[in-house]
């Protein structure tokens, strides 16, 4: 887990100039990027290189696999599914847009991309907050005896997390 | 000219750039809003790869302009990449050109699309021009550093 200033993100973008273009946007607020151009490269490194990552930026049009299907692989995968995904596409197509909300994806970027559009994006990054303490804590709650002291919950909880 | 009449010179051709739709004012700007210490000459940076791409793009244009029959599809889906670009640097009046472009591919108008594709380089070029003054003048300036 992460604040907003030390998330990390992965962008897949097959465009060179809107990949660099929002890799400096990222930096720019604090942000640790990681940018690939196909959705296969990015599968591989969360896969197989086991990268850690607390927001995926794709982009809806590549050649080879769309963001669309990139989304539906990553929400289906039970490893990533929990990583906020969000599609960018120049095209204001709302039944594009639909499809992806519906598929899991947490918000549509159109293109080009501003910097106000990744401000927001800082909601939704896995980052501390007390509702996350909350669901964490009731979850490691909910694995021992109803009578284990809180102590003991948080230490399962920051073995657990 | 000492250094501030050549800020002002800066700050006049960008607007004059703006003005005449060379550029769109809220991407253009962002681009230079994102310079600093550790990314000082990102501008030129990002117009230079949009011109590496452009290049790319047009030499695959251009050979499927000469295909027969002509792949109305696959032109399409060139100058889709290109507009993305031009539109990530604020490159109205060449995005402008694409989207004339992308008509003529969509009515399956080959005539059309040679003529459109014309066009879209006449703008690239001036674009071009606008721009290698515009950085020329931010060196003098010492606004940006010496890469």
């Amino acid at each position: 887990m992460s604040n907003f200033e030390e998330a990390h993100v992965l962008v897949i973008d097959d465009n060179l100039v809107d990949r660099r273009l929002i890799e400096c946007l990222l930096r720019n607020s604090s942000c640790k990027v990681t940018a690939v151009d196909s959705g296969a490269r990015a599968l591989q490194l969360l896969g197989v290189d086991g990268l850690k990552v607390d927001l995926i930026i794709t982009d809806y049009c590549m050649p080879d696999m769309t963001g669309y299907e990139l989304l539906k692989k990553i929400k289906n995968s039970s490893n990533f599914k929990e990583i906020p995904v969000v599609i960018m596409s120049s095209e204001n197509i709302l039944r594009r847009i639909d499809r992806c909300l519906e598929e899991g994806a947490k918000d549509f970027i159109l293109k080009p991309v501003k910097l106000s559009d990744i401000k927001k994006l800082k909601d939704y990054m896995k980052k501390p907050s007390t509702t996350c303490f909350n669901c964490f804590y009731s979850a490691a709650a909910s694995k021992l005896p109803s009578f284990a002291p809180p102590c003991m919950v948080v230490r399962l909880m920051i073995q657990e997390h | 000219m000492d250094r501030n009449q050549l800020r002002r010179q800066v700050a006049h051709m960008r607007s004059s750039l703006i003005e005449q739709n060379y550029l769109d004012q809220q991407q253009f700007v962002q681009l230079e809003d994102l310079e600093d210490d550790s990314n000082p000459n990102f501008v030129e940076e990002i117009v230079t790869l949009f011109y590496k791409d452009s290049s790319r793009l047009f030499q695959k244009i251009d050979q499927a302009l000469h295909s027969i029959p002509m792949d109305f599809a696959r032109l399409d889906d060139y100058m889709h990449q290109f507009k993305g670009s031009s539109s990530s640097i604020g490159a109205i009046k060449v995005k402008n050109e694409c989207t004339q472009f992308k008509e003529c591919c969509l009515a399956g108008n080959a005539e059309g699309c040679s003529r459109a594709f014309q066009r879209v380089k006449q703008e690239h070029e001036a674009l071009k021009r606008q721009l290698e003054t515009y950085f020329q003048l931010r060196r003098q300036a010492g606004l940006v550093q010496r890469s």
